[in-house]
């Protein structure tokens, strides 16, 4: 037998399973030598008809007393342990447990999301396209380009109209992208009329074919603000090149109280106020985030009155990958020299003061009625004690923000979650994990399903189906009772 | 005790999902609903252990079949065996050629053996098996290509290119369907063939020897690979199993189904098959003889029959 393949013993058909293949059974898979489970939306069959299926849980990363579901340490994650829907029934695992002397209930569910998505910050000065731009993945629309926020895009991905509102192939990519995206995989996105896009949770997007690195440090006016004084005896004039609000220094209020002399120097674009200019250039992909090459096609020609020959101009984009340095000729033109050591070090700084650019991947999902009935009998007191803060919510025992007002509607920070958290069913929609921990007296109070409750040791059977996963050091123990009202 | 077999009503509160290991079952049953009960009790039964018992004679059922091959142990197996034993003497055929559409007769038989049911069906991945009283009948949709497909989105949009009501009186219990897109691997190039043949089995082990069949050898648009180098234990051993087939002209697609359609006739002839439906690149032929009751062309009335049955 061919050694680059593996046995897959989840049945005793017993594949031989090369790498990149699945079993016979499409379910099981060879990832880079590691059996992989394929098929999500098994486990959520599987839990319907059994209670014991795979469960992924987490184990603060100390002492361990040989078992694998030990004391007050233990968390059972909602990962692949199946749900009840669409019945109204107990959640599949309602587990009890002792911490600090509390009696807590951990609800333990997966919930299939048909009302979900992904928002996505895209750390990027770059155009990636028009606010409201239909955002394609596969060629089938998956989401839109909404607002700009200080040196990032965001992009919403998902919901209900694309999973389920347009065609089936639609729901399907849409549906695949929120789970790739979610699961920490990469995923290109082709912005209507814009750039094409790679993300990946907790990674640098790739704009275009070109890895993002830096986030700019602020805006052109903001960048001129910070770094005035450090030019200032350096160089006669600064324009910090940006697609919102280019910087000119000598205007700038900066400049001004530093006592700046003014240059002649007169720029392209609409000034809004002192040293400020909108849309000096339309949007791309170069300098500032704006679709100029030459820096110089921002400048209208020197105002004789003022201008002076040697005069000594930089231009630096707002990230300060692009830089160029211009001392003014006998006719008033500015002619590029190379950057002085001094400037150099400015525009390093520049530099080092942007952060790396990132994406960042936020599930968000609505847990809906059938899901809360799992949890009690009444589902509406669930959302309650939720809003009170009673209940704590986690997802994949990660925290998640809980958004104010009526019914339950979180986000989560994918990359804070165990890996492969999410799963779908083919309607299409998502499944997620989510746990709901409240003290076993408020359980009781909201109705809970008091009769289904079972106490952590219980766990230890079944031992060989769950997996154990250390807790993540930033999250918060996700079963540490809530301060109490009293 | 199967404790990896999954056994659960479907969502529709009337179909049952069955699945153990690569054995995908959906199973329906129409009666009275104390009948259709113990007919489903039946058929988990029998369920649970019939893949512990095909594995049980794994190798030889992986073996080329021979017209003098023992008869294996098991009753899903000889199913199997009996199906493909009649093709053994022109071709190339394992038994494995016709296990889905024994497990679906297995359990179809478990099933109206303990109970009266109007009718019944076992779907195992697209290979189906039938139970039909008087009055009762199936209309069977067929798919262009057996396995959705996200690269075919008009898949969707014209979901069946055609379908078949299936009577009492027309001796077809088996509906099967092979093609190189399939969850197996097939020697052939065609989309996809559907069989109607006396039992599931029957039709299961032809859809696969007339989608072998329908193939255009040495061509360079056809992209194979030994099977073995894909899956090492696969019963078709170092054969050449299609990839994938890039566009083909006209003529190359009559030519490939004319093959397909010879061996077709040819098991008609044999009462191996009733008929077939063979598609390739967008174009069907059809084998049925003089019965011309066979695939009358996009019956969209028929998705609105409570009794069709999306097949594929």
């Amino acid at each position: 037998m061919s050694d680059d393949a593996i046995r897959c013993d989840a049945c005793p058909v017993l594949c031989y399973i090369k790498p990149g293949r699945t079993g016979s059974c499409d379910r099981y898979g060879n990832s880079d030598g590691q059996l992989v489970r394929l098929d999500p939306h098994v486990v959520l069959d599987r839990a319907l008809s059994r209670g014991d299926s795979v469960v992924p849980f987490l184990q603060k990363a100390r002492d361990w007393d040989g078992s694998l579901v030990s004391g007050e340490d233990t968390f059972i994650t909602a990962i692949g342990a199946g749900t009840t829907y669409p019945d109204y029934k107990p959640a599949p695992f309602i587990i009890s447990s002792q911490v600090e002397g509390v009696n807590m209930v951990t609800v333990v569910t997966e919930g299939i999301f048909s009302y979900c998505g992904v928002k996505l910050k895209i750390d990027t000065d770059r155009h990636l396209g028009a606010e409201c731009s239909t955002v394609l993945a596969q060629g089938e629309p998956v989401g839109h380009v909404t607002t700009n926020e200080y040196g990032s895009q965001m992009v919403s991905l998902g919901g209900v109209r694309h999973l389920t509102g347009g065609s089936r192939h639609e729901g399907t990519v849409t549906c695949e992208t929120l789970l790739d995206l979610s699961n920490g995989k990469a995923v290109e996105l082709e912005i209507e009329n814009g750039a094409k896009v790679v993300v990946q949770a907790g990674k640098a997007p790739v704009v275009d074919g070109v890895q993002e690195e830096r986030m700019r440090v602020g805006c052109g006016s903001a960048t001129i603000g910070m770094f005035a004084k450090q030019w200032f005896g350096k160089v006669d004039e600064v324009v910090v090149v940006d697609d919102h609000i280019t910087g000119v220094l000598s205007e700038h209020q900066a400049g001004k109280l530093l006592g700046v002399p003014e240059t002649g120097i007169r720029m392209k674009g609409r000034r809004s106020t002192p040293g400020r200019y909108f849309r000096v250039a339309e949007p791309g992909t170069s300098w500032g985030g704006t679709n100029i090459a030459d820096p110089l096609s921002i400048l209208d020609p020197f105002d004789p009155a003022s201008a002076r020959p040697g005069l000594r101009l930089l231009m630096v984009s707002t990230t300060g990958e692009h830089s160029a340095y211009y001392e003014l000729d006998e006719a008033l033109r500015p002619i590029e020299k190379k950057l002085p050591e001094a400037l150099q070090q400015s525009v390093a700084r520049i530099r080092e003061n942007c952060e790396p650019a990132l994406c960042t991947v936020l599930f968000m999902g609505g847990a809906g009625g059938s899901l809360r009935a799992g949890v009690t009998e009444n589902p509406v007191k669930l959302t309650h004690s939720v809003g009170r803060a009673l209940t704590r919510v986690t997802c994949g025992g990660a925290p998640v923000y809980i958004w104010p007002g009526g019914g339950i509607t979180f986000m989560v920070d994918v990359t804070r979650m165990p890996e492969n958290a999410f799963g779908y069913v083919p309607t299409p929609a998502l499944v997620a994990p989510i746990e709901f921990t409240l003290k076993l007296s408020d359980y009781a109070a909201l109705g809970g399903y008091m009769d289904s409750v079972k106490p952590l040791a219980s766990f230890r059977q079944n031992e060989e189906s769950r997996k154990r996963v250390a807790a993540r050091p930033e999250n918060p123990w996700p079963i540490k009772p809530e301060k109490t009202e009293q | 005790m199967n404790t990896r077999a999954q056994i659960r009503r479907l969502e529709d509160g009337r179909r049952v999902h069955m699945q153990d290991g690569p054995i995908d079952l959906i199973v329906e049953a129409f009666g009275e609903p104390g009948e259709v009960d113990r007919a489903y009790r039946a058929a988990a039964g029998r369920f649970v252990s019939v893949l512990d018992e095909l594995c049980g004679e794994l190798t030889f059922l992986r073996q080329a079949t021979r017209p003098e091959s023992a008869t294996p142990d098991g009753s899903v197996a000889r199913r199997m065996m009996e199906a493909v034993r009649p093709h053994a003497a022109r071709h190339f055929i394992t038994p494995m050629a016709a296990v889905a559409g024994a497990v679906a007769e297995e359990i179809l038989d478990a099933m109206i053996s303990t109970s009266q049911l109007a009718r019944a069906y076992v779907n195992d991945g697209g290979d189906i098996a039938l139970h039909l009283t008087p009055g009762e009948n199936f209309v069977v949709g067929m798919m262009e290509y057996p396995e959705p497909d996200s690269k075919h989105p008009q898949h969707s949009e014209h979901p069946m290119p055609g379908t078949t009501t299936i009577t009492l009186d027309y001796p077809v219990r088996g509906v099967a369907t092979s093609g190189w897109r399939g969850r197996s691997f097939s020697l052939g190039v065609a989309d996809a063939v559907t069989v109607l043949a006396e039992t599931a089995p029957m039709a299961d082990a032809a859809a696969t020897i007339i989608g072998n069949a329908v193939d255009l050898p040495g061509h360079p648009a056809i992209v194979r690979a030994r099977a073995c180098d894909l899956a090492p234990d696969s019963d078709l051993g170092d054969r050449m199993v299609t990839q994938a087939v890039a566009p083909l002209l006209l003529d190359e697609i009559q030519r490939a189904l004319d093959a397909g359609i010879h061996e077709a006739e040819c098991l008609r002839s044999l009462g191996l098959i009733r008929a077939a439906a063979l598609t390739l690149q967008g174009e069907m032929r059809i084998v049925d003889g003089a019965t011309s009751l066979f695939f009358k062309p996009n019956g969209v009335e028929a998705f609105s029959n409570s009794r069709s049955l999306v097949h594929a």
